[in-house]
Protein backbone atom coordinates (compact mmCIF):
# COMPACT_ATOMS: atom_id res chain seq x y z
CA UNK A 1 0.00 0.00 0.00
CA UNK A 2 2.87 2.27 1.10
CA UNK A 3 4.68 2.03 -2.26
CA UNK A 4 1.31 2.47 -4.37
CA UNK A 5 0.86 5.80 -2.70
CA UNK A 6 4.19 7.05 -2.34
CA UNK A 7 3.81 6.23 -6.28
CA UNK A 8 0.54 9.12 -6.54
CA UNK A 9 2.52 11.55 -4.45
CA UNK A 10 6.51 11.14 -6.45
CA UNK A 11 4.09 11.32 -9.69
CA UNK A 12 2.64 14.99 -9.14
CA UNK A 13 5.93 16.09 -7.01
CA UNK A 14 7.90 15.19 -10.34
CA UNK A 15 5.54 17.34 -12.34
CA UNK A 16 5.40 20.81 -9.42
CA UNK A 17 9.09 20.32 -10.28
CA UNK A 18 9.05 20.70 -13.93
CA UNK A 19 5.81 22.78 -14.89
CA UNK A 20 5.78 26.02 -14.13
CA UNK A 21 2.05 26.39 -13.85
CA UNK A 22 1.46 23.71 -11.25
CA UNK A 23 4.97 24.92 -9.23
CA UNK A 24 2.49 28.65 -9.71
CA UNK A 25 0.07 26.94 -8.29
CA UNK A 26 1.40 26.48 -5.08
CA UNK A 27 3.64 30.28 -4.93
CA UNK A 28 2.85 32.68 -7.50
CA UNK A 29 -1.15 32.70 -6.91
CA UNK A 30 -0.97 32.38 -2.81
CA UNK A 31 1.83 35.15 -2.98
CA UNK A 32 -0.23 37.22 -4.99
CA UNK A 33 -2.85 36.91 -2.81
CA UNK A 34 -1.29 37.52 0.04
CA UNK A 35 0.04 40.93 -1.97
CA UNK A 36 -3.13 42.21 -2.71
CA UNK A 37 -4.56 42.05 0.71
CA UNK A 38 -1.38 43.02 2.69
CA UNK A 39 -1.21 46.16 0.52
CA UNK A 40 -5.12 46.72 1.73
CA UNK A 41 -3.96 46.22 4.96
CA UNK A 42 -1.57 48.80 5.35
CA UNK A 43 -3.02 51.43 3.42
CA UNK A 44 -6.23 50.94 5.51
CA UNK A 45 -3.52 51.26 8.97
CA UNK A 46 -2.02 53.91 7.53
CA UNK A 47 -5.46 55.37 7.15
CA UNK A 48 -5.84 54.64 10.80
CA UNK A 49 -9.26 52.70 9.37
CA UNK A 50 -9.70 50.46 12.51
CA UNK A 51 -8.72 46.86 12.33
CA UNK A 52 -7.76 43.73 13.88
CA UNK A 53 -4.08 44.18 12.02
CA UNK A 54 -4.25 40.37 11.43
CA UNK A 55 -7.57 39.64 10.47
CA UNK A 56 -7.31 40.01 6.68
CA UNK A 57 -3.33 38.94 6.30
CA UNK A 58 -4.17 35.87 8.68
CA UNK A 59 -7.32 34.92 6.54
CA UNK A 60 -5.36 35.10 3.49
CA UNK A 61 -3.28 32.41 4.77
CA UNK A 62 -5.63 30.04 6.57
CA UNK A 63 -8.11 30.41 3.32
CA UNK A 64 -5.12 29.43 1.12
CA UNK A 65 -4.69 26.21 3.08
CA UNK A 66 -8.14 25.34 2.49
CA UNK A 67 -8.16 25.92 -1.19
CA UNK A 68 -4.73 23.92 -1.32
CA UNK A 69 -5.55 20.91 0.20
CA UNK A 70 -9.31 20.79 -2.04
CA UNK A 71 -7.48 21.41 -5.10
CA UNK A 72 -4.82 19.09 -4.23
CA UNK A 73 -7.41 16.18 -4.46
CA UNK A 74 -9.41 17.63 -7.55
CA UNK A 75 -6.44 18.70 -9.51
CA UNK A 76 -4.41 15.77 -9.13
CA UNK A 77 -7.81 13.48 -10.90
CA UNK A 78 -7.94 16.56 -13.30
CA UNK A 79 -4.08 16.03 -14.14
CA UNK A 80 -4.63 12.40 -15.17
CA UNK A 81 -7.70 13.30 -17.04
CA UNK A 82 -5.73 15.94 -19.18
CA UNK A 83 -3.03 14.18 -19.90
CA UNK A 84 -5.00 10.77 -20.83
CA UNK A 85 -3.44 8.92 -18.19
CA UNK A 86 -6.75 8.18 -15.70
CA UNK A 87 -7.01 4.55 -17.44
CA UNK A 88 -3.27 3.47 -16.68
CA UNK A 89 -3.69 4.33 -13.41
CA UNK A 90 -7.13 3.20 -12.54
CA UNK A 91 -5.80 0.01 -13.81
CA UNK A 92 -3.30 -0.35 -11.80
CA UNK A 93 -3.77 -2.49 -8.53
CA UNK A 94 -4.11 0.81 -6.98
CA UNK A 95 -7.44 1.18 -4.99
CA UNK A 96 -9.54 4.34 -5.05
CA UNK A 97 -8.69 4.67 -1.28
CA UNK A 98 -5.48 4.69 -1.66
CA UNK A 99 -5.75 7.60 -4.69
CA UNK A 100 -7.65 9.66 -2.54
CA UNK A 101 -5.16 9.01 0.55
CA UNK A 102 -2.48 10.09 -1.93
CA UNK A 103 -3.97 12.84 -2.87
CA UNK A 104 -4.64 13.81 0.68
CA UNK A 105 -0.73 13.77 1.25
CA UNK A 106 -0.80 15.68 -1.47
CA UNK A 107 -2.35 18.58 0.02
CA UNK A 108 -0.55 18.59 3.33
CA UNK A 109 2.40 19.19 1.39
CA UNK A 110 1.49 21.85 -0.44
CA UNK A 111 -0.49 23.60 2.62
CA UNK A 112 2.76 23.58 4.62
CA UNK A 113 4.57 24.75 1.43
CA UNK A 114 1.94 27.55 1.46
CA UNK A 115 2.21 28.44 4.69
CA UNK A 116 5.68 28.41 5.11
CA UNK A 117 6.21 30.73 1.78
CA UNK A 118 3.06 32.83 3.10
CA UNK A 119 3.94 33.28 7.01
CA UNK A 120 7.55 34.08 5.63
CA UNK A 121 6.56 37.14 3.03
CA UNK A 122 4.26 38.40 5.75
CA UNK A 123 6.50 38.37 8.45
CA UNK A 124 8.80 40.30 5.89
CA UNK A 125 6.54 42.53 3.79
CA UNK A 126 4.01 43.14 6.86
CA UNK A 127 5.32 42.36 10.15
CA UNK A 128 2.62 40.15 10.49
CA UNK A 129 3.60 37.31 12.36
CA UNK A 130 1.61 34.00 12.21
CA UNK A 131 4.00 32.01 14.00
CA UNK A 132 3.20 33.91 17.43
CA UNK A 133 0.01 31.61 17.65
CA UNK A 134 3.31 29.07 17.80
CA UNK A 135 1.49 25.39 18.25
CA UNK A 136 -1.95 26.36 18.15
CA UNK A 137 -1.43 26.44 14.62
CA UNK A 138 -1.74 22.88 14.02
CA UNK A 139 -5.39 22.64 14.74
CA UNK A 140 -6.56 24.93 12.68
CA UNK A 141 -4.32 24.18 10.06
CA UNK A 142 -5.77 20.41 10.66
CA UNK A 143 -9.27 21.55 10.78
CA UNK A 144 -9.08 23.22 7.46
CA UNK A 145 -7.15 20.19 5.89
CA UNK A 146 -9.94 17.73 6.80
CA UNK A 147 -12.32 20.12 5.16
CA UNK A 148 -10.81 20.79 2.04
CA UNK A 149 -10.16 16.91 1.87
CA UNK A 150 -13.97 16.45 2.44
CA UNK A 151 -14.64 18.87 -0.13
CA UNK A 152 -12.46 18.12 -2.30
CA UNK A 153 -14.32 14.23 -2.35
CA UNK A 154 -17.31 15.38 -3.39
CA UNK A 155 -15.71 17.99 -6.16
CA UNK A 156 -14.02 14.56 -7.50
CA UNK A 157 -16.88 12.75 -7.45
CA UNK A 158 -19.07 15.44 -9.57
CA UNK A 159 -16.11 15.25 -11.95
CA UNK A 160 -15.38 11.39 -12.22
CA UNK A 161 -19.23 11.57 -13.20
CA UNK A 162 -19.42 14.71 -15.34
CA UNK A 163 -15.87 14.14 -16.49
CA UNK A 164 -14.34 17.88 -18.36
CA UNK A 165 -17.66 19.26 -18.54
CA UNK A 166 -17.38 19.95 -14.72
CA UNK A 167 -14.04 21.35 -14.82
CA UNK A 168 -15.32 24.77 -13.47
CA UNK A 169 -16.10 23.12 -10.21
CA UNK A 170 -11.93 22.44 -9.70
CA UNK A 171 -11.59 26.22 -9.41
CA UNK A 172 -15.04 27.21 -8.16
CA UNK A 173 -16.19 25.31 -5.09
CA UNK A 174 -14.11 26.80 -2.59
CA UNK A 175 -15.64 30.36 -3.26
CA UNK A 176 -19.19 29.22 -2.87
CA UNK A 177 -18.15 28.58 0.70
CA UNK A 178 -15.70 31.77 1.17
CA UNK A 179 -18.55 33.99 2.45
CA UNK A 180 -20.24 32.07 4.31
CA UNK A 181 -16.90 31.11 5.86
CA UNK A 182 -15.69 34.62 7.37
CA UNK A 183 -12.98 34.40 6.10
CA UNK A 184 -12.17 38.60 6.15
CA UNK A 185 -14.90 39.02 8.01
CA UNK A 186 -16.25 38.22 11.44
CA UNK A 187 -19.38 35.64 11.47
CA UNK A 188 -21.42 38.77 12.43
CA UNK A 189 -21.47 40.93 9.50
CA UNK A 190 -23.23 37.94 7.33
CA UNK A 191 -26.62 38.97 7.60
CA UNK A 192 -28.95 36.64 9.51
CA UNK A 193 -29.99 34.25 7.39
CA UNK A 194 -26.41 33.89 6.27
CA UNK A 195 -24.93 33.41 9.66
CA UNK A 196 -27.46 30.07 9.75
CA UNK A 197 -25.42 28.68 7.04
CA UNK A 198 -21.74 29.73 7.90
CA UNK A 199 -22.64 27.77 11.30
CA UNK A 200 -22.98 24.40 9.29
CA UNK A 201 -18.80 24.98 7.86
CA UNK A 202 -16.55 23.88 10.16
CA UNK A 203 -14.27 26.69 8.32
CA UNK A 204 -16.17 29.23 10.06
CA UNK A 205 -14.76 28.16 13.41
CA UNK A 206 -11.57 27.79 12.20
CA UNK A 207 -11.70 31.51 11.32
CA UNK A 208 -13.29 33.19 13.96
CA UNK A 209 -10.87 31.22 16.40
CA UNK A 210 -7.83 32.90 14.27
CA UNK A 211 -9.40 35.74 14.88
CA UNK A 212 -10.08 35.55 18.76
CA UNK A 213 -6.04 33.89 18.62
CA UNK A 214 -5.15 36.93 16.97
CA UNK A 215 -6.55 39.63 19.06
CA UNK A 216 -6.32 37.57 22.52
CA UNK A 217 -3.93 35.08 21.94
CA UNK A 218 -6.09 32.37 23.68
CA UNK A 219 -7.32 29.50 21.33
CA UNK A 220 -10.98 28.88 21.91
CA UNK A 221 -11.72 25.63 22.41
CA UNK A 222 -14.76 25.00 21.98
CA UNK A 223 -14.53 26.98 18.33
CA UNK A 224 -12.08 23.91 17.26
CA UNK A 225 -14.09 21.44 18.92
CA UNK A 226 -17.45 22.13 17.26
CA UNK A 227 -14.91 22.72 14.02
CA UNK A 228 -13.72 19.40 14.52
CA UNK A 229 -16.67 17.77 14.87
CA UNK A 230 -18.19 19.23 11.49
CA UNK A 231 -15.06 18.11 10.03
CA UNK A 232 -16.16 14.46 10.71
CA UNK A 233 -19.79 15.08 9.93
CA UNK A 234 -18.34 16.43 6.46
CA UNK A 235 -15.68 13.90 6.03
CA UNK A 236 -18.43 10.90 6.49
CA UNK A 237 -20.61 12.72 4.21
CA UNK A 238 -17.77 13.43 1.20
CA UNK A 239 -16.97 9.94 1.41
CA UNK A 240 -20.41 8.72 1.40
CA UNK A 241 -21.02 10.83 -1.63
CA UNK A 242 -17.48 9.37 -3.34
CA UNK A 243 -19.21 5.65 -2.92
CA UNK A 244 -22.54 6.61 -4.04
CA UNK A 245 -20.79 8.36 -7.12
CA UNK A 246 -18.18 5.71 -7.61
CA UNK A 247 -20.80 3.33 -8.31
CA UNK A 248 -23.09 5.18 -10.61
CA UNK A 249 -19.91 5.78 -12.39
CA UNK A 250 -18.78 1.85 -12.99
CA UNK A 251 -22.50 1.40 -13.79
CA UNK A 252 -22.29 3.48 -16.33
CA UNK A 253 -19.10 2.92 -17.77
CA UNK A 254 -17.69 6.42 -17.51
CA UNK A 255 -14.53 6.17 -16.24
CA UNK A 256 -13.53 4.87 -19.66
CA UNK A 257 -14.85 7.71 -21.22
CA UNK A 258 -12.92 9.79 -18.82
CA UNK A 259 -9.88 8.32 -19.72
CA UNK A 260 -10.07 8.85 -23.29
CA UNK A 261 -12.31 12.21 -23.88
CA UNK B 1 -12.63 -23.42 -15.46
CA UNK B 2 -9.21 -25.35 -16.52
CA UNK B 3 -5.75 -24.28 -15.77
CA UNK B 4 -5.25 -23.12 -19.36
CA UNK B 5 -8.20 -21.46 -19.30
CA UNK B 6 -7.26 -17.85 -18.14
CA UNK B 7 -10.32 -15.48 -19.35
CA UNK B 8 -13.81 -16.82 -18.78
CA UNK B 9 -16.87 -15.07 -19.80
CA UNK B 10 -19.99 -15.98 -18.91
CA UNK B 11 -23.46 -14.50 -19.85
CA UNK B 12 -21.58 -11.37 -19.74
CA UNK B 13 -24.76 -8.49 -20.30
CA UNK B 14 -24.70 -4.73 -19.94
CA UNK B 15 -27.51 -2.52 -21.12
CA UNK B 16 -27.84 0.97 -20.57
CA UNK B 17 -31.45 2.18 -20.52
CA UNK B 18 -33.23 -0.01 -23.49
CA UNK B 19 -29.79 -0.15 -25.13
CA UNK B 20 -28.31 -3.59 -25.00
CA UNK B 21 -24.73 -2.79 -25.68
CA UNK B 22 -23.80 -6.60 -24.96
CA UNK B 23 -25.83 -9.64 -25.25
CA UNK B 24 -25.11 -12.25 -23.02
CA UNK B 25 -21.69 -13.04 -24.38
CA UNK B 26 -19.89 -16.50 -23.49
CA UNK B 27 -16.54 -16.77 -24.61
CA UNK B 28 -12.87 -18.31 -22.63
CA UNK B 29 -9.28 -17.42 -24.18
CA UNK B 30 -6.34 -19.94 -22.80
CA UNK B 31 -3.20 -19.20 -21.93
CA UNK B 32 -0.49 -18.05 -24.09
CA UNK B 33 -3.59 -17.29 -26.85
CA UNK B 34 -3.40 -13.78 -28.55
CA UNK B 35 -7.96 -13.00 -28.81
CA UNK B 36 -8.61 -10.53 -31.34
CA UNK B 37 -11.98 -9.06 -29.98
CA UNK B 38 -13.10 -7.31 -33.50
CA UNK B 39 -16.04 -5.60 -34.21
CA UNK B 40 -17.14 -2.06 -36.07
CA UNK B 41 -17.98 1.02 -34.12
CA UNK B 42 -20.69 0.26 -31.56
CA UNK B 43 -20.23 -3.16 -31.62
CA UNK B 44 -19.83 -3.87 -27.85
CA UNK B 45 -16.20 -4.34 -27.54
CA UNK B 46 -15.33 -1.56 -25.89
CA UNK B 47 -17.84 -2.25 -23.43
CA UNK B 48 -16.95 -6.00 -23.09
CA UNK B 49 -13.33 -4.71 -22.82
CA UNK B 50 -14.51 -2.14 -19.80
CA UNK B 51 -16.58 -5.12 -18.10
CA UNK B 52 -13.35 -8.10 -18.42
CA UNK B 53 -11.26 -5.07 -16.26
CA UNK B 54 -13.44 -4.11 -14.10
CA UNK B 55 -14.52 -0.76 -15.01
CA UNK B 56 -18.28 -1.21 -16.22
CA UNK B 57 -20.08 -3.24 -13.63
CA UNK B 58 -22.21 -5.83 -16.03
CA UNK B 59 -26.08 -5.90 -15.84
CA UNK B 60 -25.57 -9.99 -15.47
CA UNK B 61 -22.85 -11.89 -15.75
CA UNK B 62 -19.62 -13.53 -14.86
CA UNK B 63 -16.21 -12.59 -16.12
CA UNK B 64 -12.82 -14.90 -14.17
CA UNK B 65 -9.30 -13.85 -15.12
CA UNK B 66 -6.85 -16.23 -13.67
CA UNK B 67 -9.50 -17.50 -11.97
CA UNK B 68 -10.45 -14.91 -9.91
CA UNK B 69 -13.90 -13.14 -10.78
CA UNK B 70 -12.73 -9.73 -11.23
CA UNK B 71 -15.42 -8.08 -8.64
CA UNK B 72 -14.12 -9.47 -6.22
CA UNK B 73 -10.56 -9.73 -6.61
CA UNK B 74 -9.95 -7.14 -8.41
CA UNK B 75 -6.79 -5.73 -7.40
CA UNK B 76 -5.15 -9.06 -7.65
CA UNK B 77 -6.17 -9.49 -10.82
CA UNK B 78 -4.89 -6.32 -12.10
CA UNK B 79 -1.85 -6.89 -10.12
CA UNK B 80 -1.05 -9.64 -12.87
CA UNK B 81 -2.90 -8.38 -15.92
CA UNK B 82 -1.93 -4.75 -17.96
CA UNK B 83 -3.32 -2.61 -20.38
CA UNK B 84 -2.24 -0.32 -22.77
CA UNK B 85 -4.16 1.83 -25.45
CA UNK B 86 -2.88 3.98 -28.12
CA UNK B 87 -5.49 6.37 -26.35
CA UNK B 88 -4.46 6.46 -23.35
CA UNK B 89 -0.88 8.31 -22.53
CA UNK B 90 1.76 8.94 -19.92
CA UNK B 91 2.03 12.27 -18.24
CA UNK B 92 3.82 14.26 -21.19
CA UNK B 93 5.83 16.28 -18.89
CA UNK B 94 8.04 13.34 -16.79
CA UNK B 95 10.63 11.95 -18.05
CA UNK B 96 10.21 8.24 -19.05
CA UNK B 97 12.61 7.23 -16.56
CA UNK B 98 10.27 9.21 -13.81
CA UNK B 99 6.88 8.15 -15.77
CA UNK B 100 8.19 4.13 -16.04
CA UNK B 101 9.08 4.25 -12.03
CA UNK B 102 5.89 5.40 -10.82
CA UNK B 103 3.88 2.74 -12.52
CA UNK B 104 6.28 0.06 -11.39
CA UNK B 105 6.08 1.27 -7.90
CA UNK B 106 2.18 1.01 -8.80
CA UNK B 107 3.13 -2.59 -9.46
CA UNK B 108 4.85 -2.80 -6.34
CA UNK B 109 8.37 -2.69 -7.97
CA UNK B 110 10.69 -1.27 -5.51
CA UNK B 111 13.46 -0.80 -7.30
CA UNK B 112 12.97 -0.69 -11.00
CA UNK B 113 15.53 1.06 -13.07
CA UNK B 114 17.36 -2.24 -14.25
CA UNK B 115 13.77 -3.62 -15.42
CA UNK B 116 12.81 -0.19 -16.91
CA UNK B 117 16.19 -0.23 -19.23
CA UNK B 118 15.79 -3.44 -20.01
CA UNK B 119 11.93 -2.92 -21.27
CA UNK B 120 13.43 -0.18 -23.16
CA UNK B 121 16.16 -1.98 -24.72
CA UNK B 122 13.60 -4.86 -25.85
CA UNK B 123 11.96 -2.50 -27.51
CA UNK B 124 14.72 -0.35 -28.97
CA UNK B 125 14.64 2.64 -27.45
CA UNK B 126 17.35 2.79 -25.02
CA UNK B 127 18.24 6.56 -25.42
CA UNK B 128 14.95 7.94 -24.60
CA UNK B 129 15.38 6.81 -20.81
CA UNK B 130 16.16 10.25 -20.00
CA UNK B 131 13.57 12.20 -21.90
CA UNK B 132 10.43 13.91 -21.87
CA UNK B 133 7.66 11.30 -23.06
CA UNK B 134 6.02 13.98 -24.56
CA UNK B 135 8.66 15.15 -26.31
CA UNK B 136 9.39 11.63 -28.18
CA UNK B 137 7.49 10.55 -31.12
CA UNK B 138 4.47 8.60 -31.67
CA UNK B 139 6.20 5.87 -32.27
CA UNK B 140 8.55 6.17 -29.47
CA UNK B 141 5.74 7.19 -27.30
CA UNK B 142 3.29 3.50 -27.98
CA UNK B 143 6.75 1.83 -27.57
CA UNK B 144 7.41 3.62 -23.79
CA UNK B 145 3.23 2.42 -23.34
CA UNK B 146 3.73 -0.75 -24.27
CA UNK B 147 7.04 -0.88 -21.49
CA UNK B 148 4.40 0.12 -19.20
CA UNK B 149 2.55 -2.31 -20.03
CA UNK B 150 5.04 -4.79 -19.28
CA UNK B 151 6.49 -3.65 -16.46
CA UNK B 152 5.09 -6.31 -14.29
CA UNK B 153 5.76 -9.11 -16.30
CA UNK B 154 1.64 -9.69 -16.80
CA UNK B 155 0.22 -13.23 -17.34
CA UNK B 156 -2.39 -11.05 -19.61
CA UNK B 157 -2.31 -8.24 -21.49
CA UNK B 158 -4.99 -5.90 -23.11
CA UNK B 159 -4.24 -4.18 -26.28
CA UNK B 160 -6.31 -1.72 -27.42
CA UNK B 161 -5.16 -0.84 -31.38
CA UNK B 162 -1.49 -0.89 -29.87
CA UNK B 163 -0.22 0.62 -33.68
CA UNK B 164 -2.69 3.22 -34.01
CA UNK B 165 -1.27 5.83 -35.37
CA UNK B 166 2.11 4.04 -36.62
CA UNK B 167 4.00 3.86 -39.68
CA UNK B 168 4.12 0.87 -41.18
CA UNK B 169 7.88 0.28 -40.35
CA UNK B 170 7.32 1.31 -36.18
CA UNK B 171 3.94 -0.63 -36.50
CA UNK B 172 5.78 -3.99 -37.88
CA UNK B 173 8.61 -3.27 -35.50
CA UNK B 174 6.02 -3.30 -32.37
CA UNK B 175 3.60 -6.20 -33.87
CA UNK B 176 7.32 -8.28 -34.00
CA UNK B 177 8.39 -7.23 -30.50
CA UNK B 178 5.37 -8.16 -29.49
CA UNK B 179 4.94 -11.29 -31.12
CA UNK B 180 8.28 -12.70 -29.65
CA UNK B 181 7.89 -11.31 -25.76
CA UNK B 182 4.31 -13.13 -26.30
CA UNK B 183 6.03 -16.22 -27.12
CA UNK B 184 8.80 -16.27 -24.99
CA UNK B 185 6.72 -15.63 -21.64
CA UNK B 186 3.38 -16.80 -23.28
CA UNK B 187 1.28 -14.01 -21.99
CA UNK B 188 -2.12 -14.14 -23.04
CA UNK B 189 -3.55 -11.22 -24.73
CA UNK B 190 -6.68 -9.87 -26.10
CA UNK B 191 -6.39 -7.38 -28.89
CA UNK B 192 -8.28 -5.21 -30.81
CA UNK B 193 -7.78 -3.14 -34.03
CA UNK B 194 -9.42 -1.81 -36.78
CA UNK B 195 -6.36 -3.18 -38.80
CA UNK B 196 -7.10 -6.32 -40.51
CA UNK B 197 -4.15 -7.35 -41.08
CA UNK B 198 -2.56 -6.83 -38.62
CA UNK B 199 -5.05 -8.93 -36.85
CA UNK B 200 -4.25 -11.88 -39.40
CA UNK B 201 -0.73 -11.67 -38.43
CA UNK B 202 -1.17 -11.44 -34.83
CA UNK B 203 -4.20 -12.86 -33.57
CA UNK B 204 -4.58 -16.91 -32.62
CA UNK B 205 -8.50 -16.79 -32.82
CA UNK B 206 -11.05 -13.91 -33.28
CA UNK B 207 -14.18 -12.69 -32.35
CA UNK B 208 -16.33 -10.58 -34.36
CA UNK B 209 -18.77 -8.66 -32.44
CA UNK B 210 -21.91 -6.54 -34.00
CA UNK B 211 -24.79 -5.46 -31.95
CA UNK B 212 -23.42 -6.83 -28.64
CA UNK B 213 -23.10 -10.23 -29.81
CA UNK B 214 -20.65 -12.77 -31.37
CA UNK B 215 -21.63 -13.16 -35.14
CA UNK B 216 -18.18 -14.89 -35.98
CA UNK B 217 -15.60 -16.75 -34.17
CA UNK B 218 -12.53 -18.67 -35.27
CA UNK B 219 -8.61 -18.21 -36.34
CA UNK B 220 -8.34 -15.85 -39.34
CA UNK B 221 -8.38 -18.29 -42.28
CA UNK B 222 -11.60 -20.04 -40.66
CA UNK B 223 -13.63 -16.44 -40.88
CA UNK B 224 -12.40 -15.64 -44.06
CA UNK B 225 -13.14 -19.00 -45.06
CA UNK B 226 -16.83 -19.31 -43.55
CA UNK B 227 -17.60 -15.98 -44.58
CA UNK B 228 -16.95 -16.37 -48.19
CA UNK B 229 -15.04 -13.51 -48.19
CA UNK B 230 -11.35 -12.61 -50.01
CA UNK B 231 -9.98 -11.19 -46.42
CA UNK B 232 -10.59 -10.09 -42.80
CA UNK B 233 -11.14 -6.49 -44.13
CA UNK B 234 -13.90 -8.04 -45.93
CA UNK B 235 -15.14 -9.42 -43.87
CA UNK B 236 -15.44 -6.43 -41.98
CA UNK B 237 -16.74 -4.22 -43.94
CA UNK B 238 -19.55 -6.45 -44.76
CA UNK B 239 -20.23 -6.83 -40.99
CA UNK B 240 -20.18 -3.38 -40.80
CA UNK B 241 -22.79 -2.34 -43.16
CA UNK B 242 -25.04 -5.24 -41.51
CA UNK B 243 -24.65 -7.56 -44.63
CA UNK B 244 -25.46 -11.44 -43.62
CA UNK B 245 -22.46 -13.39 -42.89
CA UNK B 246 -22.55 -17.24 -44.31
CA UNK B 247 -21.95 -19.95 -42.06
CA UNK B 248 -19.94 -18.45 -39.35
CA UNK B 249 -22.48 -18.64 -36.63
CA UNK B 250 -20.10 -20.67 -34.23
CA UNK B 251 -21.28 -22.16 -30.78
CA UNK B 252 -18.47 -20.72 -28.36
CA UNK B 253 -15.93 -23.24 -26.70
CA UNK B 254 -16.28 -23.65 -22.87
Amino acid sequence: MGLRVAAIVVRHLFLYRRSLARAGEVFFWPVMDLLVWGFLTRYLQEHEIPLGVGWLLGGVIFWDILYRSQQAITLSLHEEIWVRNVLNVFLSPLSMGEYLLATSLMGIIKATLTLAVLGSLAYLFYAFNIWTMGLALVPFVACLLLFGWAVGMVTMAIILRYGQAAEALVWGVPFLLQPFSAVFYPLEALPAGAQVFSRLLPSTYVFEGMRAALTTGAVEGRLLATAFLLDLIYLAFGAAFFAWMFRIVQEKGYLSRLGME
Amino acid sequence: MSDATVIQVEGLTKRFGDLVAVDNLSFSVQRGEILGLLGPNGAGKTTTIQMMLGLTTPTAGTVRILGMDIRRHRREILQRVNFSSAYVALPSNLTVLENLTVFAWLYGIRRPRKRIEALLELFEIPQVLHQITGALSSGQQTRVNLCKAFLNDPEVLFLDEPTASLDPDIAEKVRSTLLHIQKERGVTMVYTSHNMREVELVCDRLLFLSRGKVIASGTPKEVIRRARSRSLEDVFIRIARGGVLVDTQQPEED
